[in-house]
């Protein structure tokens, strides 16, 4: 046994983390043209060479791209010759960190590659989505994500949680905040619009885009050599809830909560949030699952209202929340991404800074 | 640099699927115009019904009728209808909790506009006039002011014919583009010229480029024409036809190294029994009268190449 194991599971760090522009259409670049930049520029961060990295792990869906398999053309862009140790989740790229942060708990690796991305524009996002509802009950119907988020929505509105002048300051402050970030799609002051399906308006629904993303993870020292100011990862833990959107209180996210709890975000607050609420009235249901108060910065990237590229969005909460730490603009962050109808899927990632 | 390429991409599939034997009760009851739902261990009712507990995973099996009236629960005006959804006229996706269960139903509300809907409004199932068996069964809900007309007879769940499986078509409409590298490939074998990348870093000419090279995962760039000769390196004889290939069986498919590619693409031997086709076979590839891609590649009468000219490509 080593004096690691002695002292308990080892601490693993964000140490690199990097994104594209999020963009409506991206037709001219195939999907590892796009993802390309992003892990060179990870690399490059760290210093890191392909062959150097222990595990990599990607987040991607095949339904975005129309194609079986889709993923595997991707990693030509990770140099996956000769062969290299990865996996892949058909889901976002937060799913993917999570396999790679247990990875490296086992010591089975010291670092890990991490990305994720998706091209929306080929397909119709709205329609696209309604392949992951229940088959039998629901899909026949084909409910688009937004009509689902909308019925959320109208329930928050007539529990009094909010109402549609909040839910567009909510969607406007998003944009405005993310006039600071270049790789925002929708940026700066943008009509509330008209009626999306009510009482969602274009400004409470997200852009559809492209784009990727990338992290790198490193343990114990491995991660001091790599970043002088890692971002620990203090917990992560996903839940998630009942299928049948009729079963659940949509004005609230218990598996939020629950991810929260077990990823230790209520042992201490924390100063900086980064929540995935691809729709306004989804930040009101987790800034009270998570309990988090004004004195929190939530969403100072402009959040998911301003990019949403679909499979790296959540990915992206976590690499926006880690480089503040790394900035030395947070000391404590909690990153949240989501996935499903309504907020179904949550993982919360707890992330801290050295003491300063 | 050329246009990239765009095409539409239909992915169209009848979904089939079979069911258990709580579903296959309440679909079969929409068929016949009957509402079910499952208990739960605790006593609570559950519409649709599930057959797992979804909070203590229970087994459920036990069926009970509700009422085909109930509440919306929540709701979302849908002004422009979308292909597939159950109204084509403008709608309020609806939850709706029937009379007599605890969870609400996801379906469309026909109404006349968004000021006809709230939370609390009373409903009514409006059947579908053909009932297959399907959640579509019920056409839509309407509203409903009436009195407690629709109380349930209190079904068994056991029916004549019960359905065991659905069908559910699905569609979806992509524009699909190969992005730069790719279509460069495209456009080049349309002038009967193969054309690869090569690595900055390895050297190696990929062939089709797809804009990455795999071992060093950086960029690829630089054109390069390949062929128009080539090398089998490895071959398999096909002896089943596939659907709507003009194809007589048995052919062979193989891979091909083309002069100067770091990489075999694959593709069909002709002009040759395909039982006399052999590693080291040198092949040219042969175009149909204004075709955009090679039919099949033919002997080129060469001598065949030596083993080691190709053994680091197989």
């Amino acid at each position: 046994m080593t004096s690691e194991e002695a002292s308990g599971p080892r601490d693993i760090a964000v140490v690199a983390f990097a994104q594209t522009d999020v963009l409506r259409t991206t037709d001219e670049i195939s999907e590892v043209e796009m993802l390309m930049p992003v892990l060179h520029q990870v690399l490059d961060r760290t210093g890191l060479k392909t062959a150097d990295i222990g595990f990599t792990c990607s987040g991607s869906s095949d339904y975005l791209a129309g194609r079986a398999f889709s993923f595997t053309l991707a990693l030509d862009g990770v140099g996956a010759w000769p062969p290299i140790s990865e996996s892949h989740v058909e889901m976002d790229g937060a799913w993917a960190l999570y396999e790679a942060w247990t990875k490296l708990l086992t010591g089975d690796a010291d670092t890990a590659l991490v990305y994720s991305y998706g091209k929306s524009s080929p397909g119709s996002v709205r329609d696209v989505l309604t392949r992951q509802l229940d088959p039998y009950y629901v899909a026949p119907l084909w409910p688009d994500s937004v009509a689902l988020a909308a019925l959320q929505a109208q329930a928050l509105i007539d529990a009094g949680d909010t109402d549609e002048p909040a839910l567009a300051a909510i969607g406007a402050r998003s944009r405005r905040v993310a006039t600071l970030n270049p790789h925002a799609q929708r940026r700066g002051s943008v009509p509330q619009g008209e009626y999306v399906v009510r009482p969602l308006r274009v400004g409470d629904c997200p852009p559809v885009g492209d784009g990727a993303a990338a992290v790198i993870l490193a343990a114990g020292e491995r991660a001091r050599e790599l970043c002088s100011r890692p971002a620990w990862i203090r917990g992560v833990d996903h839940r998630i809830e009942a299928h049948a959107l009729g079963v659940r209180d949509l004005t609230d996210s218990p598996s939020t909560r629950l991810a929260a709890e077990h990823a230790g975000a209520f042992e201490r607050p924390v100063d900086t949030a980064e929540l995935h609420a691809p729709f306004s009235a989804q930040e009101v249901v987790l800034r009270k699952a998570l309990r988090l108060d004004d004195s929190v910065r939530v969403n100072l990237s402009g959040g998911a209202l301003a990019a949403n590229p679909m499979m790296a969005a959540g990915l992206v909460r976590i690499g926006e929340a880690a480089a503040r730490i790394h900035r030395g603009e947070s000391d404590r962050a909690l990153a949240h991404a989501t996935s499903g109808p309504c907020l179904q899927q949550n993982l919360v990632a707890v992330l801290e800074g050295d003491p300063r | 640099m050329p246009e990239v390429l765009k095409a539409p991409l239909v992915l169209e599939f009848p979904f089939t699927r079979s069911l258990g034997p709580v579903q296959s009760a309440f679909l079969t009851g929409l068929r016949e115009r009957v509402v079910l739902g499952v208990t739960t261990t605790d006593g609570r009712t559950l519409v649709p019904p599930v057959e797992y507990d979804p909070v203590t995973a229970d087994e459920l099996h036990d069926l009970v009728e509700v009422a085909p009236t109930g509440t919306v629960t929540t709701w979302a005006w849908n002004h422009a209808p979308r292909r597939g959804q159950p109204l084509a006229t403008p709608f309020a996706w609806v939850l709706v909790r029937l009379d007599g269960a605890d969870t609400a139903l996801l379906h469309a509300l026909d109404a006349p506009g968004p000021d006809a809907v709230h939370t609390g409004l009373r409903v009514r199932v409006r059947w579908a006039e053909e009932r297959t068996g399907a959640i579509t069964d019920i056409a839509c809900f309407e509203p409903y002011d009436g009195d407690e007309a629709h109380r349930p007879a209190g079904h068994s769940g056991e029916f004549e014919n019960a359905v065991t499986g659905i069908v559910a078509p699905a569609r979806l409409d992509y524009v699909y583009s190969p992005g730069r590298a790719q279509s460069a490939y495209i456009h080049a074998l349309a002038e009967q010229r193969n054309v690869g990348e090569r690595c900055p870093s390895c050297r190696k000419v990929y062939v089709p480029p797809r804009g990455a090279c795999p071992t060093c995962g950086v960029a690829t760039s630089e054109q390069v024409e390949v062929g128009p000769r080539g090398t089998v390196t490895t071959f398999c004889i096909v002896n089943i036809k596939a659907k709507n290939l003009d194809i007589e069986v048995p052919y062979v498919y193989a891979h091909i190294a083309l002069d100067g590619a770091d990489l075999a693409l694959h593709g069909r031997i002709g002009g040759i029994p395909y039982d006399q086709v052999r590693m080291g076979l040198r092949v040219e590839a042969v175009w149909t009268e204004g075709g955009r891609y090679p039919d099949h590649y033919r002997p080129t009468g060469e001598p065949d190449a030596d083993y080691d000219a190709y053994k680091e490509l197989l």
